[in-house]
């Protein structure tokens, strides 16, 4: 019988090795070398990853990329909850709701991009105007305050919605037996949410924090489109640090970042997965 | 009277989530003089120039086109892999499968900006490179692992009765697979499909880094206006509304299969 789950599981593990195995090798031998377009690459051992971490900019993108992601969480795993209850539990407004939530999830990265560089451009878009009301010169260019800001709302204004699908996928499932037996024991409402709502959501929460960590990590057309990474350095997410390296050819720099990005997002992700799995295991017994 | 708020609530939400969207079919619909002299908050100067130049240009034509061959490659090849795999870990407790499963999904984690350059190496070695297929396997990376993830949870969340019932009454595998499973979790499909879809339509750094002429998508294709001469924003926009469409028409007919999918399984 065991064997019979590997055989289930072959045509996924072969592509995901070919997809996933196979480029992470080569990544980690670019870290190894000294390698700069046209010169054959030298073999220099760890001394890429030593740059890396003596490296400021990359101390600084990387704080502003862990802050972002935290962020991200915080405002859009709540948010998201808040606005999976609210909605409709059958019939054609569901059906409404639900195709208005996935639409903001199928605009491309780039196309959110424009959108937002549209909507913050100095003198012709809607979000400075909105700030002359108040007298507050808003500049997505020249503010380094206000780019990694809209940066933040961009992205709980694309994802939210995600959250949204996922908690209300797990409300759904919720059978109302248990919500009639807290009423009867006389639960308050927060009490029903916390005791049976959250729980309740707990799988479908571990996949939501993790995707959303996961890829508000990868965050990359979005500050590339709006401002270029800037003013200054501050919408320089990681992503883009790698690929300014990478695209600049220096591939044994770009390489050691990366396998230090993977190793960081990993580890956080385990650390939420392990976490998130294991509360709650007390309670229930 | 607390429906009543959060009804309220909930329409709040919507608006504030469609202004950008109506501020770019509004812009796509103005001409660029309107667009770079003031803000005005619905076209003074109704235009369809953006449209009609996206349609009547090869280029763009070709792009919408190769963007739903690999996004419908992707759905394909994704769904035939990940519903074996997800079936596996529903049903076998196996030794390493909590670990495996969790390293599935860490794929996903990978930045597409690190796996650039060895991708590009390895689909020119496998003579893939500027196809669509080089796109719709490189795409596989992050949707594999996100389809076994949510097909997993609607498996689980049927019971393993069905299958032992299935096996007494004769059926071989095929069979009830054919006619008890699939029928199951056919929502469950539905939704899967759409994320596949949807992740794999609005990705860019591995599509722009894996075409160059022949499958080069619209999202490429969109990026390619910035910054030469002044950006052109009328048609910027419409391409992006452009973009949407495919998948709201994918939303509309799977709106059914998400609500009945979402009432099924725990996702």
């Amino acid at each position: 019988m065991k064997n019979r789950a590997w055989f289930f599981l072959i045509p996924a593990l072969v592509l995901m090795s070919i997809s996933a195995f196979v480029p992470l090798m080569t990544v980690i031998n670019y870290s190894l070398h000294y390698i700069f377009s046209g010169s054959a690459p030298t073999f220099v051992g760890f001394e890429n990853y030593v740059e890396v971490l003596r490296d400021p900019t990359f101390w600084g993108a990387l704080t502003r990329q862990l802050c972002f992601s935290l962020m991200v969480l915080l405002v859009e795993i709540p948010l998201g909850i808040m606005i999976a209850m609210a909605m409709p539990r059958q019939g054609a407004a569901l059906a409404v709701c639900l195709v208005m939530l996935g639409i903001p999830l199928l605009i491309p990265y780039n196309v959110v991009g424009i959108i937002w560089r549209l909507f913050t451009q100095a003198s012709i878009g809607v979000v400075p105007g909105f700030f002359r009301l108040f007298d507050y010169s808003y500049s997505v260019a020249l503010n380094p305050v206000d780019a990694p800001v809209t940066i933040f709302v961009l992205d709980v204004w694309h994802w939210t919605p995600l959250v949204a699908l996922l908690s209300f996928a797990g409300l759904q499932a919720i059978p109302d037996a248990y919500y009639q037996a807290a009423q009867i024991d006389g639960a308050s409402t927060w009490k029903t949410f916390r005791y049976v709502t959250l729980p309740k959501l707990k799988p479908v929460l571990i996949l939501a924090v993790l995707l959303r960590f996961m890829d508000s990590f990868k965050i990359y057309a979005e500050p590339l489109l709006l401002t270029g990474g800037g003013p200054g350095n501050s919408t320089t997410f990681f992503s883009l640090h790698v690929a300014r390296k990478a695209e600049s050819y220096e591939l044994g720099y770009a390489g050691a970042v990366s396998i230090i990005y993977l190793f960081i997002v990993i580890m956080f992700s385990f650390v939420f997965f392990q976490a998130m799995t294991n509360i709650g295991k007390g309670e229930q017994q | 009277m607390r429906i009543r708020k959060r009804h309220i609530a909930l329409i709040v939400y919507f608006v504030l989530l469609f202004i950008p969207i109506y501020w770019m079919i509004i812009t796509s619909l103005k001409t660029d003089n309107e667009i770079l002299k003031e803000l005005t908050f619905f076209p003074h100067e109704l235009t369809f120039k953006n449209y009609v130049e996206i349609f009547t240009n090869p280029f763009w034509r070709a792009s919408f086109a190769n963007s739903l061959t690999y996004v419908f490659l992707n759905v394909v090849i994704t769904l035939m892999v990940a519903v074996p795999g997800a079936y596996a870990f529903s049903r076998w407790k196996f030794r390493g499968g909590h670990h495996l499963f969790f390293w599935l999904l860490t794929n996903r984690m990978a930045p597409a900006a690190v796996f650039m350059v060895p991708f590009t190496e390895l689909y020119y070695i496998l003579h893939l490179y500027d196809t669509c297929w080089a796109v719709a396997l490189a795409h596989c990376l992050f949707n594999i692992p996100l389809a076994i993830w949510i097909l997993e949870g609607f498996m689980s969340g049927i019971p393993r009765e069905i299958d032992e019932t299935a096996f007494i009454d004769g059926y071989t595998f095929p069979q009830f697979f054919r006619k008890v499973f699939f029928p199951l979790i056919g929502p469950g499909i539905g939704v899967t499909a759409f994320f596949c879809f949807t992740f794999s339509w609005v990705e860019l750094i591995l599509a722009k880094a894996l075409t160059v002429t022949n499958a080069k998508p619209a999202v490429v294709q969109l990026t390619v206006g910035i910054g030469a001469e002044g950006v052109k924003w009328g048609l910027l926009a419409a391409a992006g509304f452009l973009t949407i469409i495919p998948g709201a028409i994918v939303v509309y007919f799977v709106r059914n299969y998400m609500a009945k999918g979402f009432a099924l399984g725990r996702v």
